[in-house]
């Protein structure tokens, strides 16, 4: 990936962190934490791979991605409303009566929301239920999903990976978001699923291991699980969870937290800094 | 009507399903118990659009929402127990909440699954559906009305849980007079007014007989089969209690929660009647022949019998 491209990236990631922090600052509650540590991954799916548009957001023939970690729905709708889904002015509703912006992701009601989401562990296997159908259908649509690191301690994320690997899905690629904190703390003290890379490797999962801020790593790896054939790809990504705001970074506190005034205008500062290191401002 | 041969809802279920398998946008999911489920009869039919998910029902359920939504009609089976119990919430989050076309599809419901005993037996699976917004709850009598069932879900927007039994039981309903399935109408079998006997599922079968027992002994029966057990035909079941004055609910199913509890709330709401519960008095079943278990938690024809006169004793 050129600098060029890398450098817009980071340009959006940076304004999709700054909904993610308006939506949970004026929801009064959300999720920041994780939200910021997918953001880079969504970006590069949703503007630099994923074959969608945002004007016919139920094309049969689209890419898909579901968001297993449905918490992290304010990075979900940030991106979305950046690509072009709905109006990024409709954040502020986000979880607010009467709005269509619900807590966790929703399908019936969020253009561009592939699957509802929220309870923790199912997404995957929905992902494998696409996946399958183009297999099916002979279509050849990719689909992605995205995980906490937390998360994979549901058993049902394991039968989905078995699943994915028997039928041989290589139109699927999951991301394991390994910020490596949970609600309850660090999630090696918690529920260690550690080694994320070797259990997936043994679920018979094409494994590749990146940074999850690196926004050519994110594309290479996208690149690379093209060319597999007959399994699915695990993209291991190491993240740092709140990143991009000082005082949330790597801190479990902020998984399910909202700033309050002072927090959110430090925490726009910090976002406002990397937009000036970017050229932005 | 011709001499049919008995027929478990299981196997009308699995033959109706291959029948009308040539639809291309209907999908099978299985986990591990398509021989028993009887899907595997569309499975070799149409092996490309069938899924073996293996033993894991809650992620069958998931997978089946996800197949579901690229426009797919999905039937996901397995024994009652799993289907409702087991992949409860994937059901309930994955599939009726996003309002998916998938009919999960519980079969061996019931205590007559027998000799395997209250693991396997599931006596709560219809209060479980029953109770998840978005959800169509239907339970056929028999092979005729499993059809037709089927082939209403099949044209059906939204997510159906479709209950069978392991067991044969004779033909109650004439294919050739049986007409279309209407989800959310029941049927009177029998016009009465001395009490209204209300059967779903295995159990109309005991309630049929029960009801010509009672009719022998001069007592007036009203016999009505609700197949679509939510949405309720209240309209039904308010006539049914009016022109009678006193109902009773005959189900294979705990008596918590099941079509007994979706009677006694549309009659408390609308015409208080007096009415009794013929199932599963709260309790879980043991191993031991079907018959002999219907006997043992008392929901035999004979009990169906002494409920109904006990009732019209007190009317």
């Amino acid at each position: 990936m050129k600098a060029e491209r890398v450098k817009e990236l980071a340009i959006i990631a940076n304004r999709v962190r700054k909904n993610v922090l308006t939506g949970v600052y004026n929801a009064k509650c959300g999720h920041p934490g994780g939200s910021l540590s997918i953001t880079d991954v969504l970006t590069v799916l949703y503007f630099d791979e994923m074959n969608i548009d945002p004007k016919n957001p139920k094309d049969p023939k689209r890419d898909r991605f579901v968001l297993s970690k449905g918490h992290c729905a304010p990075a979900l709708y940030g991106v979305l409303a950046e690509r072009g889904y709905f109006d990024p002015a409709e954040l502020v509703n986000l979880r607010k009566f009467g709005h269509f912006l619900q807590g966790h992701p929703e399908m019936k009601g969020v253009p561009g929301v592939d699957m509802s989401t929220g309870s923790l562990g199912q997404g995957v296997a929905a992902a494998c239920g696409m996946a399958k159908a183009a297999k099916i259908d002979g279509s050849d649509y990719r689909v992605y999903a995205a995980l906490g690191d937390g998360e994979i301690e549901e058993g049902q994320v394991w039968e989905s990976a078995m699943f994915a690997a028997h039928h041989q899905l290589d139109n699927l690629t999951i991301f394991i978001d390994n910020n490596n904190l949970q609600i309850d703390g660090d999630i090696r003290t918690v529920m260690n699923p550690h080694p994320i890379d070797e259990k997936y490797k043994a679920f018979g999962f094409h494994v590749i291991c990146i940074d999850g801020h690196d926004y050519a790593a994110i594309a290479d790896a996208i690149a690379e699980a093209k060319t597999v054939k007959g399994k699915p790809t695990a993209v291991i990504c190491s993240t740092v969870k709140g990143k991009g705001v000082s005082f949330m970074e790597n801190n479990y506190g902020w998984h399910g937290k909202a700033p309050n005034a002072d927090e959110y205008a430090q925490a726009m500062a910090d976002l406002e800094a990397i937009d000036k290191e970017l050229g932005v401002l | 009507m011709a001499e049919l041969k008995p027929i478990a809802t299981r196997l009308a279920f699995g033959e109706e399903l291959a029948e009308i398998g040539s639809r291309e946008d209907i999908v099978v999911l299985d986990a591990d118990l398509s021989k028993s489920t009887m899907t595997y009869i569309f499975k070799e039919k149409y092996p490309e659009r069938f899924v073996n998910c293996g033993i894991a029902e809650g992620n069958m359920m998931t997978t089946a929402a996800g197949i579901a939504s690229t426009g797919k009609r999905v039937f996901a089976a397995s024994f009652a127990m799993f289907s409702s119990g087991r992949a409860y919430e994937q059901l309930r989050n994955s599939v009726a909440y996003p309002e998916l076309n998938v009919c999960a599809v519980g079969s061996h419901a019931g205590l007559t699954v027998g000799e395997d005993g209250a693991s396997h037996q599931c006596i709560e699976d219809v209060a479980l559906m029953r109770a998840m917004p978005n959800m169509t709850v239907i339970s056929p009598a028999d092979g005729t009305e499993t059809r037709a069932a089927l082939r209403a879900i099949v044209d059906y927007q939204g997510p159906v849980y479709l209950r069978v039994c392991r067991l044969a039981m004779p033909i109650l309903f004439d294919p050739d007079e049986y007409g279309k399935f209407e989800i959310g109408k029941g049927r009177i079998l029998k016009e009465g007014s001395d009490i209204a006997i209300i059967g779903s599922g295995l159990l109309l079968h005991e309630a049929v007989k029960a009801a010509e027992a009672l009719e022998a002994a001069g007592i007036s029966v009203r016999l009505v089969d609700i197949a679509t057990i939510k949405p309720l035909d209240e309209a039904l079941v308010i006539e049914s209690a009016k022109k009678c004055g006193a109902v009773l609910v005959c189900e294979e199913h705990n008596v918590i929660g099941g079509l007994g509890g979706a009677v006694a709330e549309t009659l408390s709401k609308n015409c208080p009647t007096i009415m009794d519960i013929i199932g599963v008095k709260d309790t879980f079943g043991c191993s031991g022949e079907p018959m002999q278990l219907l006997d043992k938690y008392e929901m035999s024809a004979p009990h169906i019998e002494k409920a109904a006169k006990a009732l019209i004793a007190k009317k």
